[in-house]
């Protein structure tokens, strides 16, 4: 069973030297970083540095609402041009220098710079809160960084999970209804996780009992995720709106730490939902890496005959992985009706569960990773919304495609080099 | 070390034929997974039915009434499916009329299969497809005897070169094409979205996303025979059916293809080019994709294209393939059931006000059964010999 080499890593799809894995960091891609970056420069010069009007400030807001003003204005083109020209140093350094030191480090300092320099130009002669922005980054983070949890809990121990969109989908119509049934929104959010924990087990039974390939597997389960809450919101919610009114969990603040300028509000006061977030990563990285439970499990994800071999019982392992798995998604969707605004609309997840399988993998199956990947994923969303406010010349549609061109350009962008758990995706037979 | 698994399509060992021979095998674990599908869905729509529901709440005093109400809520429901979808011959062609975009999507997603590749972007392939192809139609003023076939190639480029992309990604970086083709479906989605809503694309006099209708010269002619009408897009899709046939049996494409699906490793070691067998797989199953929408849009009475085309095809194109166990003819008889339940889920709706959404249900039941014949046989307690595994149509992450 391979361990440090992928099956077929030694061939190479691309042009790259051979004897390099696909994805490799060769001193001809670390260029090609080094040229995107001048061309992001270029861009941003011509763009966003020529294309601002002069003598005007692009103000940004670093605190909430309701409380005293910290900010920044900066001139709208003069801001732009230096950052256009520190993209461009930055790139030729890239391309010039021997070194594939920091690559990928320094190609996020440039989309960081390009980024500025959008926001910057779009920012002109407006404001814009840079607190609301991050917030709203986070918030948007909690599907897709609990969800990505959830897939590393299942995909650790070698269960492939795209079931993650049908998970989250089921969580959010439970706790809308158990919510509202009970009129209790933890009530709710507990009932969410109780339907994802149940669509685990069944992931877990299609893959391991009947050894269903667990790509369809977890197709199925997404199709009837979609079917059932769209059917039950059909017939049942239409009929009694009562059922899709749950409350919503208030925001409560850490006392204290609330107090801290600019960052205590941003990060102490919000609803249990990202505290929730921040938790559940620091957990699971703590109990995968620091316990013999997560010892176990991954050995399972690893090399099951291995672990079988020691004693370790690998099915029973894995259905409890994939059953918890569920679960966190289960209540991880419980956000999209219990948080903001209650009640479930058909489809409301809109692919978000597949962001999260984004994430999971840009996080190279890492808790912590996962929860990186989906803050900028989160950012995404968030940012394409608040331009979409702004006055920007780009077409709504366009922006709204960001997460999704976002995502493409990870996947393939960092797949070579994320190395999954190596009985990943295959059933396990015992004996 | 792991079980054996049964490349799709190959033909079992005589072995282990079971007691129906080669045929009923085949036919026995999907006939009884519609069959289990069938009722369990007839469940779902009996405890979501307010008449039913209330005398199941009065079972003990009344046991016979509810099981008698529970029995009208299915009945009803499926007579409904089978009198709009079968009942009549425009019952009849409005079915065969939604199979045709059902084929080539089923098309689309098994030939992908066959060459190792889970194509869940159908969807978005089938509207980039039909986009372009909606251009040629009502932009372009040509002969009939070329504008037809220009609108139609437009399409099947249109939807290749969608699907051609999430090939190239895979065949160059490794990037597992379920999620890229599941972003492109999205992105596909916006970029309609934002073409309905330029100047090019809009309808006269009409300010929603709506384009102007196809003109005459590019519109599928449909032949009646005797009250049944069949578009041509039905035989071209039957056509594709065959096509696709020959090319994986037939041809040494398609055995590259096949031999790259059931062991990439293998296929590389032989020589075979297996990023380019992957972007030919994806562009072929795009242009399939595409073709569906394009056939739709040039031969549907509305002959407009409108937002969100198709966009939920993708899953029923998924259900398709593997109910035909990715084999073109088997696809065709998927198609047809398909076409059946889409056809009469608006009857049952109307009639019956069972919500349409019934049908994603039942479809979903289908792919489970028919995704593991061993729950079947499970189920039914159906003895065989055929120790062939599960199929396996995909591996982990990763190239």
């Amino acid at each position: 069973m391979a361990t440090t080499v992928r099956p077929g890593a030694d061939d190479a799809p691309t042009g790259a030297a051979p004897g390099a894995a696909p994805g490799a960091l060769t001193s001809a891609r670390a260029r090609g970083f080094g040229v995107a970056t001048v061309l992001l420069g270029l861009v941003a010069l011509v763009a966003f540095g020529l294309g601002s009007a002069a003598g005007v400030d692009s103000r940004f807001v670093f605190s909430p609402r309701g409380e005293a003003v910290v900010d920044l204005s900066v001139p709208a083109r003069g801001g732009a041009l230096v950052l256009s020209a520190l993209l461009l140093a930055l790139g030729a350094h890239l391309v010039v220098r021997r070194s594939t030191a920091r690559t990928y480090g320094l190609f996020g300092l440039a989309l960081v710079l390009f980024l500025a320099a959008l926001l910057v130009w779009a920012t002109r002669d407006a404001s814009m809160s840079v607190f609301g922005l991050a917030s709203g980054t986070m918030r948007r983070a909690v599907p897709l960084a609990l969800g990505a949890c959830a897939g590393v809990l299942c995909e650790r121990a070698g269960v492939v999970n795209i079931a993650i969109e049908g998970m989250l989908l089921a969580g959010a119509f439970t706790g809308a209804v158990v919510g509202s049934a009970a009129g209790n929104v933890w009530l709710g959010l507990v009932g969410g996780a109780a339907a994802g924990a149940v669509l685990g087990l069944f992931l877990a039974t299609m893959s391991i009992r009947y050894k269903v390939d667990q790509v369809i597997g977890g197709t199925v389960v997404n199709i009837a995720a979609l079917g059932l809450t769209s059917f039950l919101a059909a017939r049942v919610l239409v009929d009694s709106p009562d059922l899709n009114r749950p409350g919503s969990f208030r925001p409560f603040s850490v006392p204290g730490l609330v107090e801290i300028p600019v960052l205590g509000p941003l990060l102490f006061r919000n609803t249990i939902y990202v505290y929730l977030m921040f938790g559940l990563v620091a957990l699971l990285t703590w109990a995968l890496f620091r316990t013999r439970w997560g010892l176990r499990l991954r050995a399972v994800g690893e090399h099951p005959r291995a672990a079988d071999t020691v004693g370790i019982r690998v099915l029973a392992t894995r259905y409890r992985a994939v059953t918890l798995g569920g679960l966190v998604a289960g209540a991880a969707g419980t956000y999209f009706t219990l948080d903001a605004t209650g009640g479930f609309d058909e489809g409301m997840t809109a692919g978000r569960g597949f962001i999260a399988l984004a994430a999971l993998i840009f996080g190279r199956w890492h808790p912590a990773g996962a929860l990186a990947a989906a803050l900028v994923f989160g950012f995404s969303e968030e940012l394409q919304d608040r331009l979409a406010l702004l006055d920007t010349p780009l077409p709504s549609q366009v922006l709204l495609m960001t997460p999704y061109v976002v995502t493409i350009v990870v996947v393939a962008g960092l797949i070579g080099r994320a190395r999954p758990p190596a009985a990943d995706g295959k059933p396990y037979e015992l004996g | 070390m792991t079980s054996a698994t049964a490349a799709p399509g190959s033909p079992r060992p005589r072995s282990a034929r079971g007691p129906l021979g080669r045929v009923g095998d085949v036919l026995l674990v999907p006939v009884l997974a519609l069959v289990s599908a069938l009722v369990l869905g007839g469940i779902v729509i009996v405890f979501s039915d307010p008449d039913a529901l209330h005398d199941w709440g009065r079972f003990f005093s009344d046991p016979a009434g509810a099981l008698s109400s529970s029995w009208h809520a299915a009945n009803d429901a499926y007579r409904a499916l089978w009198s709009s979808s079968l009942g009549s011959t425009a019952a009849l062609s409005r079915t065969l009329a939604e199979t045709t975009p059902l084929l080539f999507a089923g098309l689309s997603v098994a030939l992908a299969f066959r060459a190792g590749l889970f194509n869940i972007g159908a969807a978005g392939q089938l509207m980039v497809g039909a986009t372009v192809a909606a251009y040629v139609g009502f932009h372009w003023d040509l002969p009939r005897a070329v504008h037809l076939p220009a609108a139609l190639v437009a399409g099947a480029l249109g939807g290749a070169a969608w699907g051609g992309i999430a090939g190239l990604l895979k065949a160059r970086t490794g990037a597992h094409e379920v999620i890229t083709t599941i972003m492109l479906n999205y992105v596909a989605l916006r970029l309609l979205d934002y073409a309905l809503s330029t100047e090019a694309f809009r309808r006269p006099g009409r300010n929603d996303p709506i384009s102007p209708p196809m003109r005459e010269s590019a519109r599928l002619p449909t032949f009646d025979l005797g009250g049944l009408r069949v578009g041509l897009g039905l035989v071209l899709a039957v056509a594709a059916a065959l096509g696709v046939w020959w090319l994986l049996q037939r041809s040494t494409v398609g055995f590259g293809l096949r031999a790259v699906g059931a062991n990439p490793d293998a296929a590389r070691y032989a020589g075979l080019p297996v990023g380019g067998a992957y972007l030919l797989a994806m562009a072929l199953a795009g242009a399939l994709a595409g073709l569906a929408g394009s056939t739709n849009l040039l031969g549907r009475s509305s002959y407009s294209l409108t937002g969100g085309y198709f966009q939920f095809i993708g899953f029923d194109a998924i259900a398709l393939a593997l109910l035909g166990r990715t084999h073109p003819i088997g696809v065709v008889g998927a198609s047809l059931l398909f076409g059946v339940l889409r056809a009469g889920s608006t009857g049952m709706q109307s009639q019956t006000s069972t919500p349409v959404d019934i049908i994603v249900v039942i479809q979903a039941l289908i792919i489970a059964f028919v995704a593991a014949p061993a729950l079947v046989r499970a189920i039914y307690r159906i003895r065989t010999r055929d120790t062939g595994g599960t199929q396996r149509f995909t591996s982990g992450w990763g190239a």
